[in-house]
């Protein structure tokens, strides 16, 4: 991808090497200018004093604080994941169906789920709880099956792309041997589409991991809640400090789920298992296909 | 039925809120994140390690971390204030927070955009003499943002939903909160919610056929 960025600018002559020196002399003092602005501004309200920064430095704050809520994170993200996984394959293979009775009620949750606002839905569910099942502690509930509605419809897209991007050949060549419609899915599609879908169920694992952090707004304690509501109440004023620390922790979290989705899909590129190529991460662009060709 | 029509007026003015943010942010994000992809394809080392860490660092936060960065520390503790008014102040927060982060995702856009467009026009743009900056402007990004239409739509699509999101910063008057504080009242209502629903459909499901359309319309023919 960025070796062909290259391609906008030639090997530079000693004029262009000049230019470019110049551009990055000014370029870099610019950047640092801003981030001295950013520092200065910090520094006069008083955001770097040791007082407010040292709780980071003691394991209580991170056995008492982080910890938990970095667990209450994962737990809702974890949760979400799986019921989000099994929408996902239930309303994606129902969308498949031969029975239109299955396949356009199926396709209408879809849509509509994809179409609403996440926090609206989770803040639905919020009330909605205890009207149903009276009082109690609804915040993890709402905040996974909103984390499951909206996931598993963007999931079940994947899931169908993947079984589309299986050629023809392999279905008909298995009803060809005399399989029937389950085994044709069971044995033959999905096991080739699986693979071909893991990269894109990934990225949106990076989705809904960053989606918890709603949960923050119906005072769900999770990682954010520590950070913004709990330890600044706890430690004064180190609202600044807790934000950059968890900042970092999500931004970690999400990086190494990024990397194992591009390692994912250069594996399933090579991969010899499957006949499917690659099902594009519903996040991202559906870029290297470029615009598409009237044929 | 009759709390919908009750409290009408009220979600439609929160709801306004939504569309006014989307419209600012729209507009700030595409702006931001085409001077993001022109660093990061540019010829200066430090410009593209710059756009690269900062689309890698924003991408990757979760939104409501950002917009309550935006109001609880930039605003309280760093002293960035837009205005006395606090509803005009929750306003700029929320649209710059919201802005900052969207242009990430225009950025990633029209990168891709920029990569479905052939080697052969930037090296005819070079042979006939353009400099970096004249090839990107008048060559490349025309075509790159012709490609990526559709998906610009769903990068906006995912924005006006994200609006929603402003409560997080303190901004106390989108139809999110209003929902939220009609409901503290009359406790649930499934037709507020629906109502909600349908205004945010009427308002995305045009957008994605509209770009789905427009893409259509002006793709590059090769």
């Amino acid at each position: 991808m960025s070796g062909r960025a290259n391609v906008l600018f030639d090997a530079p002559g000693p004029r262009a090497r000049l230019r470019n020196n110049a551009l990055t002399l000014v370029a870099a003092i610019v950047l640092i200018g801003l981030a001295y602005f950013v520092y200065a501004r910090f520094d006069e309200r008083g955001q770097w004093r040791w007082e407010i920064w040292q709780p980071f430095v003691e394991a209580d704050t991170w056995v008492n604080f982080i910890i938990p809520g970095l667990i209450g994170t994962l737990k809702a993200a974890a949760l979400g994941a799986v019921f989000a996984l099994l929408f996902g394959a239930v309303f994606g293979l129902a969308r498949l169906s031969d029975h239109r009775w299955i396949r356009v009620p199926a396709g209408v949750v879809v849509e509509v789920f994809r179409a609403i606002p996440l926090l609206l839905l989770i803040f639905f569910v919020f009330y909605l709880a205890p009207s149903l099942f009276g009082g109690g502690d609804y915040t993890l509930m709402a905040v996974v099956i909103g984390l499951t509605l909206y996931n598993g419809s963007v999931l079940a897209e994947v899931v169908r792309a993947g079984v589309l991007s299986v050629p023809r050949g392999q279905s008909e060549a298995a009803y060809a041997i005399g399989l029937r419609k389950t085994g044709v899915m069971t044995l033959v599609l999905l096991p080739q589409a699986i693979t071909a879908m893991m990269p894109a169920i990934v990225s949106q694992l990076v989705v809904l991991l960053k989606d918890t952090a709603l949960g923050y707004i119906i005072a769900y304690v999770d990682l954010l809640n520590m950070g913004f509501k709990i330890i600044p109440a706890n430690h004064f004023g180190s609202l600044v400090p807790a934000a950059i620390v968890i900042g970092i922790i999500y931004i970690g979290l999400n990086a190494l789920l990024s990397a194992l989705a591009t390692w994912l899909e250069r594996r399933s590129r090579r991969s010899r298992k499957t006949s499917a190529r690659p099902v594009a991460p519903p996040t991202a662009i559906p870029s290297a296909a470029g615009p598409s060709l009237p044929d | 039925m009759n709390e919908l029509i009750e409290y009408g007026p009220a979600l439609w003015e929160g709801f306004v809120q939504n569309l006014k943010l989307s419209a600012v942010c729209a507009i700030m994000a595409l702006v931001l994140g085409t001077v993001l992809v022109s660093m990061r394809v540019s010829p200066t080392p430090v410009l593209r390690a710059a756009g690269a860490a900062y689309v890698n660092i924003v991408r990757n936060t979760p939104l409501t971390l950002v917009l309550a960065f935006s109001a609880l520390g930039l605003s309280d503790q760093v002293g960035l204030v837009f205005s006395d008014d606090p509803a005009i102040n929750g306003f700029w927060l929320v649209a710059l927070g919201l802005s900052l982060y969207t242009a990430t995702f225009v950025c990633e856009a029209l990168r891709a955009g920029i990569n479905t467009v052939p080697f052969g026009q930037a090296e005819a743009a070079r042979a006939i003499g353009l400099t970096f900056f004249q090839s990107l402007t008048l060559i490349i990004l025309p075509q790159a943002f012709r490609a990526v239409v559709a998906p610009l739509g769903s990068v906006m699509i995912a924005m006006i939903k994200n609006t929603t999101v402003a409560v997080a910063a303190g901004y106390l008057a989108d139809v999110a909160f209003v929902m939220k504080d009609t409901f503290d009242t009359t406790g649930v209502s499934i037709p507020i919610f629906l109502g909600i629903v349908v205004a945010f459909m009427a308002v995305t499901l045009p957008i994605g056929f509209l770009t789905g359309w427009l893409s259509r319309r002006l793709a590059v023919a090769r």
